[in-house]
Formats: structure tokens, sequence, C-alpha cells
């Protein structure tokens, strides 16, 4: 595992990672806040300490694979890759433009260190279970893990459960699965469109570890995903309960920032357009926002 | 031309065998040249043929249930972790129910799935439409990266099988469930990619592929007796096109007739038109699906009702050429 940093180091580093989503989706003019702001802290801890992983040598055969399956959240991925030291963090600012290696949603042909391509949801989680399954099954390695990040709106999709059936039948215990429970899709909240729970009992019955956790505390992210690898005969799934567009707080638990970046929509409570990505930015670097990271220097 | 045909086979008692078992023959033989070939399938093993497969590499089979979206997806991390993933079902399922998967986690995300698509066309038969898939040549060959063979015989869908297994591609191949009369040999070329001349001939070009290449023969045999020398073209692989070939096949003869067993609209007559009218706009007739669906019935009794016999063909090419003047062009 990575472990170079210290607990405060780490949620430093998921603060910056906000500040860079910001920033970026800003530049990009269109995107998701909600998502990524809320994965900052489970993203910062897989790319800086659970995974083993070399920037330097995305295809190193020795490492840690992470699939995102819900790939409209990917500027947070690129964010902690940048920071990680995949490529450059001025590269940021060509999210979604003519010519940029970081698309829309994630291509794995166009970026290095990207395992897959995602965007229509429900189909990450296959390509991770199948990956595991090579470990497992075909290579035999026991000491690489797969993880995978789903969103809980993206879990009204079937494949999301052939691919449960299919891991908890084989027993994918490489397999380890972070669902982002922000309680919010496009159309309003998870429980209204099409409801989730009891998610616990779901993911169970389906021979599935099980563990629920804060996503915002980044000890216990870590703790939770050494758990998961201690559990040698089942697949894990961690329900990381967040809250949507965590860290600013006029887009705290409000679902219309889904799908807009800071500077197109106006909802109740919110600042003026022109004046959010300020707010944002200031709220994040002076610890106004709701973070409960420690002193950020 | 140098393609050894089957000499018996313009004999009532042509060998017949399901194109299906030449793709189970061939996984088979792909996968002791090859160790990172693994097979996938929906519950369907024994009807895909994988079983040889299964049988021969327990440890490298991988029973997904009926689950063809988990199916593709699967094979997509498979192939990730190094792997050369077959994967199969029912054309009317895989790739009908999991196209966007295909699309999105093989074809954009450039990994080399196989994608086996069985049981594909009318002659399913009994089953009825549902299980008659007719419109996957259309919706494979347009994806990018995307390879798409429909082999003519059993034989050819052997060496297609172990062609796909080593050419790095997405690829899809189209196989039957029914019978079918072997046109080729063991020494026949087969190459991603090429079409190749059957039957010279100078009034009129007819383009196969798939099981329908066997009617044309049929059809061009029967159109001799009326004066027509058609030219047969095995078109095995509609995506990549052969194009020199088909070309200048077209170019000799002026007249062109498609055929498959499937949705002329979009499927192979529908690349053929595509390539046509860019390069060499010449008068064609489709023999196909005229967009609608199939229904249950004997195999047999269901080409004939459709008009995709050798029989029928050769009517409709005897009228064709009645109305249609060749078109030839100063190329």
């Amino acid at each position: 595992m990575g472990g170079q940093l210290t607990l405060k180091q780490l949620e430093q580093k998921a603060n910056q990672v906000r500040q860079d989503i910001i920033s970026m989706l800003v530049a990009a003019g269109s995107g998701h806040s909600a998502g990524p702001l809320d994965l900052a802290d489970i993203m910062t801890a897989l790319y800086f300490d659970i995974m083993n992983i070399d920037p330097s040598k995305p295809e190193w055969p020795e490492r840690d694979v992470f699939f995102l399956s819900n790939g409209h959240c990917v500027p947070v991925q690129y964010a902690v890759m940048a920071e990680r030291g995949y490529f450059p963090v001025e590269e940021l600012q060509t999210l979604r433009k003519f010519g940029s290696r970081l698309q829309g949603h994630p291509e794995r042909t166009k970026l290095p260190g990207l395992e897959n391509t995602s965007g229509p949801l429900g189909s990450g989680l296959s390509q991770a279970a199948g990956y595991a399954y090579s470990l497992q099954y075909l290579e035999k390695v026991r000491h690489r893990w797969v993880y995978a990040v789903t969103g809980d709106g993206e879990l009204n999709e079937g494949n999301i459960w052939e691919a449960a059936m299919f891991a908890g039948k084989y027993k994918l215990s490489q397999l380890i699965v972070f669902i982002d429970r922000n309680n919010i899709q496009i159309d309003g909240s998870t429980e209204d469109v099409m409801p989730l729970e009891d998610l616990h009992a779901k993911w169970e019955s389906f021979g599935w570890h099980v563990q629920e956790i804060d996503g915002h505390n980044i000890e216990s992210v870590i703790d939770a995903a050494s758990m998961a690898r201690a559990i040698s005969n089942k697949p894990s799934v961690i329900i990381a309960h967040t809250i949507a567009g965590k860290g600013v707080d006029f887009m705290e638990y409000d679902y219309h920032w889904h799908g807009n970046p800071p500077g197109t929509i106006e909802p109740e409570g919110a600042p003026p357009k022109s004046d959010q990505a300020r707010v944002a930015l200031n709220k994040l670097r002076t610890l106004d926002g709701k973070i409960t990271s420690g002193d950020i220097h | 031309m140098n393609y050894p045909l089957n000499p018996s086979l313009y004999n009532d008692d042509v060998q017949q065998e399901p194109i299906r078992a030449g793709f189970g023959r061939g996984l088979k033989a792909a996968g002791e040249a090859n160790e990172a070939i693994v097979a996938l399938c929906a519950d369907l093993t024994d009807s895909t043929k994988m079983s040889d497969f299964r049988a021969a590499f327990p440890e490298r089979f991988i029973e997904m249930g009926i689950a063809e979206q988990n199916l593709v997806t699967v094979a997509s991390g498979l192939a990730r972790a190094g792997k050369i993933p077959f994967t199969s079902s029912y054309a009317a399922f895989s790739p009908g129910r999991n196209w966007e998967q295909i699309r999105t986690t093989i074809a954009l995300n450039e990994q080399p799935v196989k994608i086996i698509g069985s049981h594909a066309g009318v002659s399913v038969g009994p089953d009825g439409a549902t299980h008659q898939m007719l419109e996957d040549i259309a919706l494979m060959r347009v994806l990018p990266h995307m390879v798409v063979i429909a082999p003519g015989d059993s034989i050819e869908a052997e060496k297609a099988t172990k062609a796909i297994a080593e050419n790095g591609q997405p690829s899809y191949l189209r196989l039957a469930r029914e019978k079918t009369p072997i046109i080729s040999t063991d020494e026949s070329p087969f190459e991603i990619g090429k079409a190749y001349v059957l039957r010279e001939g100078h009034d009129i070009c007819l383009l196969g592929t798939g099981t329908m290449t066997y009617q044309l023969l049929v059809a061009a045999k029967i159109l001799e007796q009326h004066a027509i020398h058609a030219e047969v073209v095995h078109v095995p692989t509609v995506k990549p096109l052969d194009e020199e070939t088909i070309l200048a096949s077209v170019r000799k003869t002026g007249r062109v007739v498609t055929a498959e067993e499937a949705q002329i609209n979009a499927g192979f007559g529908g690349a053929i038109a595509e390539l046509l009218s860019e390069k060499l706009p010449t008068p064609l007739l489709r023999v196909g699906m005229r967009d609608r669906f199939g229904e249950s019935g004997e195999p047999a009794e269901l080409i004939k009702h459709f008009r995709l016999d050798g029989a029928s063909i050769a009517e409709d090419i005897q009228k064709f050429v009645s109305e249609t003047p060749q078109y030839h062009q100063g190329f």
C-alpha cells in the first residue's frame, strides 16, 4: 500500500482535490459537481494510501487496479491521478475540451492509468469483477486487489445485480467495491426515484461482505478497505455514506448539483451564478465549508 | 480464382453440418494454441457448442448464467487482465440484449472480446421471431473497431474462430443453428477481410454472406440453364469489406445481388449499397428479410417462404436481369 502520507496530510490532499474539481469544472463549463466532491475522501484514500500503484508505470503488472463504474464522476479520478503524479496538475484545466486526454467520461485508450471506459451506468462493476476473476482463478495471484466505485443511483441498473450475483457465486474475494451512498440522482432523492433500501441486506443476500462507513472519514475508508482485504471468501462492498457536494455548503445535499458545475444554475440558497466558483473555492480554502479535516495550511 | 469448392456441393446428398459445430472445434483448437483464451457462456453451452472447450479446459470456462449484459462486461474486464475472452449466447440476446455494453466496454474500450452470436437468421425455425435474430449484422457493423464475420459453413467457421482468436480486435462471429451444406474444403482459404470468387461469370455478380452463399451457388447453377452467367462471390467478412474484390466483380458484371439471412436494411445488403453508391453506382437487388420479422415454421419451409432458397433467388434474379440493363461504367 501507499502509506506515505499522514492522516492529516491525506485530509489536506482531499481538500486540494476538491479545489481541483471546482476549478476544472468551472474551466470546462459543464460536468458533474456533487458526486466528484463527495468522493474526494474515498478517492484520495485509494490513490494515496490503499492501492499499490506506481504513477510512473501505469501498466505495472503488480499494480492494484481501479474501475470507476459511475463514469460521470471522473473529475475526481482525474484530480487524484494528477495530484498523485500520473500527469501534470495543469492538464486538469483541459477537462472536456477538444483534444484533451480528459474526456467528459473516462476513456481507457485516451489516458494511461485508466483501467476502463465508462459512462453508461452499471457496467464498471462487471469489468472489475472480470479482472478479479482473472486474478483469482486464471492467474491465481493473491496479492493484487481490484477496487471499484459505483454510484447509488447507478444501482437502479440491472447489470449491477448481474455482476453482484456473479461475484457472489465465484466468491471474488479480491474485489472491493465502494458505493457512493449520497442519496441523490438526477431526478431527485434515490428513495423517491427508485428506492434502494434495504441496501445492506440486498448485498448480503447476494453473498457479499458488507460494511457501512462514513465516506468522509478517511481513517474509516482505509480501515474498511483493510477489513475487506481480510475477508477471504467473499467479495466486499463498502456502503460509504456521503454528503452530495461535500465541502461546498451551498451544494451539499442538493440534487440540482448532480450534473451541473458552479456558475450554471442558481438553486435556492446558492450564491449568484457569477460568484459561485469564488465562494466554493473560498469555502474549501478557508474551511468555511463543513469539511472536518483539521487545519489546512 | 483459386478457391477449392466442395466437389459434391451440387449433389442432393451434399454433406451438411451446423455452422456452430465448426465454431466449437475452432475454439478448442484456439484454446490449445493460446492459453490466454477463455470462454464465457450464458447458460447455452451445449447449444452454442462451447462444450468442447469446456470439456478440454474446464478451468478456463466461465458459466455466466442468463445474464448477457454481465457476460460481455465481465469479458471486457478479463480482456483488461490480459485474456482473450470468447462469449457466446444466441444472437438475439448477445448482441441483441447487450449492445450498449458491447459498444462502450468492448468497441470504444478497444478490448479484444469475441462475441459469438449463435442461432442467427430465420433458419432457427420453430422457436419463432423472438429467437430468429435478423438485426445483428446491422447492429455490429456500425460499431467502430468491430470486425464482423458470417462464415459460410462449418469448415469456414472453424477457420474464422481461429483467426479472430489471434486478431487482437473486438470481433463478432455470426453462427446459424441448422445443418448447413458444406461449400468449402479444408484447403479453401480464409482470411479476415477477404472475399472469394467461387464461380466466375459476366452477366451479374452475386454477393453472399453466411449461409446464403450456398443458396447463391445453387441459384447460379439454375441461372446457367437460362443463359445467365452469374459470378458468385463469398463475403464472409462483412466488416471490413474486401472492397477490391467486390468492386472488381461488380465492374465486370454491371449488376449486383446481395444475399443474407438477415434484414437487408443496414445489414450486408445495406453495406454493399453504401459501398456501391459511393464508389461504383450499380443496379442492386438485395435478397434477405425485407423489413419484417420471421415466424415459426420448419427451417426449410421458412427459407422458401421468405424466398431465400436457391430456386426462389434464381427466379427473382431472372426477373431482375430482364428488367435491368448491365451498367458498365468507364472505369
